[in-house]
């Protein structure tokens, strides 16, 4: 087993591409070590990220802002113009683990990790996050919903790693919002979770919504039924219902050790009308502000 | 398999090591450097009683490389003491009797310790959810967040 | 009373009819040091992560130990070929079943630290290997060829009853049932415990309450896992560091293994991080024996937190069912019980504790238990607090709950109603002692809490809980310093701060200061035998030892007083400290503190010291109510605990932080089982959450405060009053919950944990019911 710590995501990415075993970057390593421990899997090499300048900042552009693949949540917490602009992304990112998990644990190895309960991951799907990806053939930008494929299997090709996350800017009247059921309260895997991203014209009616859903299918969804269900409406209490009953449609759970299908289905319907009220009042509440928190 | 190398700062003393890669920090500060203060409760970030500061920032030492300590200032259970004088957090657990074994106990101070550092009044459900990333199976935490919240009122002066 | 279910097969000791010691009333009224608070002796090192808990000890020239587990939940292992690791550089010693010899004595403990014929339950050892690394030795593992012959497996208790089950043992033949079968089956025991006619009883009852229950298995959840070093030199001495409840026990069960004089081996108990009951019997240790004697080098096994859910000792699961009758007016007229619990591959588990606990909190003239102890392909249970009694008394104080409100009844009203109290007769046979159940309901329905307004979708539980207490083997020393000071050596590792309790009582005894004395854990060279830190005893029995070593030290200094003046020593008295002339007869002398006479001693005789060994008895009932209130969330079935206050009897509370801190944990112990704990197992008999992650022990951010009341009725068979409080604090919490849950949301669990997705289903079934 090797371990490099390139300078440049160039540089991360030929390693990665030159390695004939198996080879995995490190970003937070809250995913990775506990593989290695387990024995689940058994790098050959390991291409640790962090000290490369253009994965661990975060900057704005375009009134947006672009987050560096390695930078962990609790950094990106910190930051007052992202948790502004994209509130429910980022608290989807401050639940996974505990605080210690937080110092580490990023949003794209929570991504590339692909698993279906990754919890920063509907939120970036609900906001239409584009990741960067960088690799042997150069650089190309894609929606978050269209890297994970599988538990532990990504449309990443040999060579690529993402080098950021890209959360554009936002209407006057937006807002997003994330929940996860989990039975304690915090430190465990979710059970569903649901990302609901709204934005409102001045009359409060919903123009645009994407609902993202984790922990229910083999991979997170993008949920445009229960988005059409909000189009168009004010939210209101008949609207609500069938979004939440088109986010339980979408549902392809399974029976395991953290929730039955039945639970997580009904559930999700729950998840997604509580989410969808978050959303709305803060959107409300920034369009109130004249476009700030 | 062939060790790495690593210069790094711990409790402020520069250290150096040689590691193999999949040795984690925790590994190392106990196996290697005889600090066996951080504690071992699961090697999968579920406890807590392994934390460390990384750069200031919280972390679980078994969840992270030895490698990756390289050129970092890592923070330990041992370097929260100053000589005989007890931190504040370590006195008022001492003062509230918020340990029954105590092996949790190294994990609660350095994660209390960051805590306060970055939030000199946190609540009670501040308190509760920072450090719930720690497991005490003994007390049922509730002398222990008082122990806290006792630290923090005495690190603001009242 | 809370023998370890080991394999051992400690006898149920009957409640005690003769204390060792009796209540000082006197003594008592005038406690100087006893109920204050002082900071713990090893305080300072644990706050500053110097204190060497188990994986700490480093011994020259260690190697590192690792064992090799059964994948397998069922299996003949045909053979075991560990030439390939032998021959692997770096490795010191390989073992297998082939290294230790048959034990009549422990049979169970050895068949289970290393399998034999069968693998019983998936993580059962099956070879280990002593190496210079750690990834020598895990490449090692991967080279021994076990070859397996899979059999079907049974974890239920209820499908393992059952005539066509897959049977464990061929020599498992029914105990308690007549007439004796013929064919051996899963069943170990039956027993009978309770007194009185039932279907009288019930004949005369207005309501009858009948309901079946179920509760998961759950884990003791210690944050330390097993550790241990050991040493076995070139001429058979050996030693053993070790995190354990008794190191006595491991002492003498690791020589029987190993063959080797108890003379031969010292084992010292490590700091410990938490047992509840899981460290009173061996797992690792009897292994890194073997492997140190054959590597000829010291060896370290630490297990991995996945090796202590697979491979230490959970508690048993259960499935129950109570029949209980009450008249209109709440006289409980008969209470029935059947409790079947599984306890892993091999015998012991707490069945019959179970059964015994189950009515223990109502003086009834009709009662009868039923217990059977089975055995499944599931990890040999280890005590867990109060062991056998959660599930037990979750079911009978559930329907007691039911019945208040059936009959329109507060539900402490009819506690109150039934209670045991001194004089009656137990629902497991003795009579009471003088005991608190009633005082402990007195205080709760006073307790502001129980009157606090409730929020919407909330609910009120209470239950009521019961654990024996044990005293037991004990044996402690008492040195009196040159400088005044005292030193204190006891026998039993301290869990949750004794060794504060020891210095507390020592120093209330000399009357001197609390800081001048000063207790450790002694190894098992240093001290007679002393049983397990376990039955809540230790406060009990080393305490009453360390009082007893006190007197006798006292009765020495009067002596060398007496000298030192020329007086008989009859005329000298012992006061807060001081040796004094008792009366103006005696003679006009200065006092002589303790410091003096201490400083002297060299001239008037040499050392002074005292030395306390009995079997104690008196251990005296601890009974304990719980009030918590519980918010469903109607949407999701999520239960979250609001707020928790525990009310027990202590008998006298030496330290009461650590009084309270033992209210507390049980508490959240039982709120993690009443809620999210559990050992989920999938179709192939494998364990599915080995980890925290999933097996969801409450964190801080899941509880309140957990406020506490102490009740003081002193213990008649202990100078100080002293009961053992470790146990009850986790009795009651589950029926509270459980209780609670049926008064915020409608609906009464019968099976735990509570978890979300069961919660929802019966509150949605429920919805169904009702349209
Ligand atoms: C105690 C604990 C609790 C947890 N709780 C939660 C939770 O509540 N919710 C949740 O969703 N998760 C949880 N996790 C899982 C984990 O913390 C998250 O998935 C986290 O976001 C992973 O980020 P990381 O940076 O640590 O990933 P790493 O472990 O560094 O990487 C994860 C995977 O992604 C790959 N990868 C990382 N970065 C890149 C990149 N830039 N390009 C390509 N591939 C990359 C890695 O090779 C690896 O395969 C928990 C983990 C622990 C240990
Ligand atoms: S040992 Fe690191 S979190 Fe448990
Ligand atoms: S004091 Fe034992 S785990 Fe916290």
């Amino acid at each position: 087993m090797r371990y490099e710590s390139p300078q440049t995501v160039e540089a991360a990415s030929a390693l990665l591409a030159g390695e004939e075993g198996l080879a995995r970057v490190l970003a937070g390593g809250t995913d990775l070590l506990v593989q290695m421990r387990s024995g689940m899997v058994e790098p050959d090499l390991i291409v640790d990220v962090k000290n490369i300048p253009a994965m661990t900042s975060i900057t704005e552009e375009n009134g947006g802002y672009r987050i560096g693949a390695a930078v962990p949540s609790a950094e990106m917490n910190e930051h007052e113009g992202l948790c502004a602009l994209w509130p429910g992304v980022m608290e989807g990112a401050d639940l996974i683990g505990s605080t210690q998990v937080q110092g580490r644990a990023t949003m794209v190895g929570n991504l590339c990790n692909c698993g279906p309960a990754a919890d920063s991951v509907p939120g970036m799907v609900a906001a239409n996050a584009i990741a960067t990806i960088i690799g042997p053939n150069g650089r190309r930008d894609v929606p978050v919903i269209d890297i994970p494929v599988a538990p532990g299997k990504s449309t990443l090709a040999k060579g690529e790693l993402v080098e950021s996350v890209f959360l554009p800017a936002r209407p006057k009247r937006a807002g997003d919002a994330y929940l996860r059921f989990i039975p304690r309260t915090e430190m465990d895997i979710a059970v569903v979770g649901v990302g609901v991203s709204l934005e409102l014209d001045d009359d409060g009616i919903c123009t645009d919504a994407r609902v993202g859903l984790g922990a229910v299918a083999i991979k997170v969804l993008l949920v445009e039924d229960a988005a059409k269900a909000l189009i168009g409406s004010k939210l209101d209490d008949a609207s609500l219902k069938k979004m939440a009953a088109a986010t339980s449609a979408a549902c392809k759970p399974i029976n395991d050790k953290r929730g039955t299908i039945e639970f997580r289905t009904k559930v999700a319907g729950v998840l997604a009308t509580r989410a969808a009220k978050i959303a709305l009042e803060r959107a409300n509440t920034r369009a109130s502000n004249g476009g700030e928190k | 398999m062939s060790g790495i190398h690593v210069s790094t700062k711990i409790n402020g003393d520069a250290v150096e090591y040689v590691c193999d890669v999949e040795e984690t920090l925790l590994d190392v500060l106990r196996d290697k450097l005889g600090m066996t203060g951080s504690k071992e409760g699961c090697a999968s970030g579920d406890c807590g009683a392994c934390s460390v500061t990384v750069d200031g920032r919280l972390t679980c030492s078994c969840l992270m490389l030895g490698a990756e300590a390289q050129g970092r200032e890592i923070g330990t259970i041992e370097g929260v003491a100053k000589g005989t004088e007890l931190h504040p957090v370590q006195q008022k657990i001492l003062d509230n009797a918020a340990l029954q074994c105590g092996v949790c106990t190294p994990g609660f101070v350095v994660a209390a310790k960051a805590l306060l550092e970055k939030n000199p009044d946190p609540t009670e459900t501040e308190i509760r959810y920072w450090l719930a990333g720690n497991l005490c199976r003994c007390t049922g935490y509730d002398k222990i967040i008082r122990a806290v919240m006792d630290a923090a009122a005495e690190m603001r002066g009242n | 009373m809370a023998r370890n279910p080991d394999a051992d097969n400690a006898p149920v000791k009957k409640e005690i009819e003769s204390p060792t010691s009796k209540y000082d009333a006197e003594k008592a009224a005038s406690f100087k040091v006893v109920g204050s608070r002082p900071a713990r002796p090893d305080g300072m090192d644990k706050v500053t992560g110097k204190a060497r808990f188990g994986a700490d000890m480093v011994m020259p020239g260690q190697l590192v130990g690792l064992i090799l587990r059964s994948p397998h939940p069922h299996a003949v292992i045909k053979s075991i070929d560990s030439s390939e690791a032998e021959a692997l550089s770096g490795v010191k010693a390989v073992i297998t079943r082939d290294d230790f010899t048959p034990n009549d004595d422990h049979a169970d403990v050895l068949y289970n630290i290393m399998a034999r014929e069968k693998a019983l339950y998936e993580g059962h050892a099956v070879a280990a290997v002593a190496a210079t690394s750690r990834a020598v030795a895990r490449k090692a593992l991967k080279l021994i060829k076990v070859d397996y012959d899979i059999l079907p497996h049974v974890t239920d208790v209820d499908e393992a009853m059952s005539p066509d089950a897959p049977v464990l043992h061929d020599n498992i033949i029914t105990r308690g049932v007549s007439p004796t079968p013929t064919k051996p089956s899963n069943v170990v025991a039956r027993s009978e415990f309770g007194h009185g006619d039932i279907e009288a009883g019930f004949a005369q009852a207005d309501e009858i309450i009948e309901r079946s229950f179920k509760t998961a298995a759950t884990h003791q959840g210690y944050i330390e896992p097993h550790a241990c070093v050991a040493n076995v030199g070139t001429d058979g001495m050996s030693e053993l560091w070790c995190c354990t409840q008794g190191h006595f026990h491991v002492r003498q069960v690791c020589a029987s293994l190993l063959g080797i004089d108890v003379s031969r081996l010292r084992v010292t108990a490590s700091e410990i991080g938490g047992g509840f009951g899981g460290k009173t019997t061996v797992f690792i240790e009897p292994v890194a024996l073997a492997l140190s004697r054959k590597a000829g080098r010291p060896v370290k096994i630490a297990m991995t937190r996945d090796e202590v859910f697979k491979a230490s000792g959970p508690t048993a699961s259960s499935s129950m069912d109570v029949k209980i009758g009450v008249t209109k007016d709440g006289r409980i007229t008969a209470g029935y019980g059947v409790f079947r619990y599984q306890g892993g591959a091999f015998a012991g588990a707490p069945a019959d504790f179970g059964a015994m606990s189950a009515f223990a909190c109502y003086a009834l003239d009709n009662v009868k238990t039923e217990a059977y102890d089975v055995v499944t392909n599931r990890p040999k249970g280890a005590a867990y607090r109060a062991p056998g009694a959660p599930m037990s008394v979750y079911a009978v104080e559930s329907v007691v709950d039911e019945l208040a409100a059936r009959i329109g009844m507060d539900p402490i009203d009819l506690r109150l109603k039934n209670a045991a109290k001194e004089g009656s007769k137990s629902s497991y046979g003795p009579k009471f002692g003088s005991c608190g159940l009633v005082e402990t309901l007195e205080a709760a329905k006073a307790h502001p809490h129980y009157s606090a307004p409730l929020g919407p979708n909330q609910g009120r539980g209470v239950a009521s809980g019961f654990w024996f207490n044990f005293g037991g083997e004990t044996c402690s020393n008492l040195n009196i310093n040159a400088d005044g000071t005292v030193t204190i050596a006891v026998g039993t590792p301290d869990i949750g701060g004794s060794r504060a309790s020891m210095c507390i009582m020592a120093a209330e005894e000399l009357g001197i200061s609390y800081d001048k004395v000063r207790a450790i854990v002694a190894d098992t060279s240093a001290l007679g035998y002393n049983d397990t830190t376990e039955g809540s005893r230790v406060t009990f029995s080393s305490g009453m030892a360390v009082i007893k070593a006190s007197q006798q030290a006292v009765t020495e200094m009067c002596k060398r007083a007496a000298m030192m003046w020329d007086i008989p020593a009859e005329a000298v008295t012992w006061e807060d400290g001081y040796a004094k002339p008792s009366g103006p007869n005696a003679g006009d002398f200065e006092p002589l503190s303790l410091a003096e006479i201490a400083a002297t001693a060299g001239k008037t005789g040499g050392p002074i010291a005292g030395h306390h060994e009995y079997n104690a008895d008196g251990a005296g009932v601890s009974f304990g109510t719980h009030i918590v209130d519980t918010e469903v969330d109607p949407e999701t079935g999520k239960v979250d605990i609001i707020r928790y206050t525990v009310v027990q009897d202590a008998g006298k509370a030496i330290h009461p932080d650590y009084v309270e801190g033992q209210f507390q944990g049980g508490a959240a112990q039982g709120i993690g089982w009443a809620l999210n704990e559990e050992y989920i197992y999938g179709d192939d008999g494998k364990l599915q959450n080995a980890g925290f992650l999933d097996y969801r022990m409450p964190v801080a951010s899941d509880l309140p405060m957990i406020d506490t009341v102490i009740v003081e009725v002193p213990n008649p068979g202990h100078p100080y009053g002293v009961r053992g409080v470790g146990e009850t604090g986790i009795v009651p919490p589950l029926a509270a919950i459980a209780n609670g849950v049926s008064a915020a949301a409608g609906v009464r669990m019968t099976e735990l944990p509570m978890s979300p997705p069961r919660v929802l289903k019966a509150i949605d079934d429920a919805k169904v019911a009702a349209e």
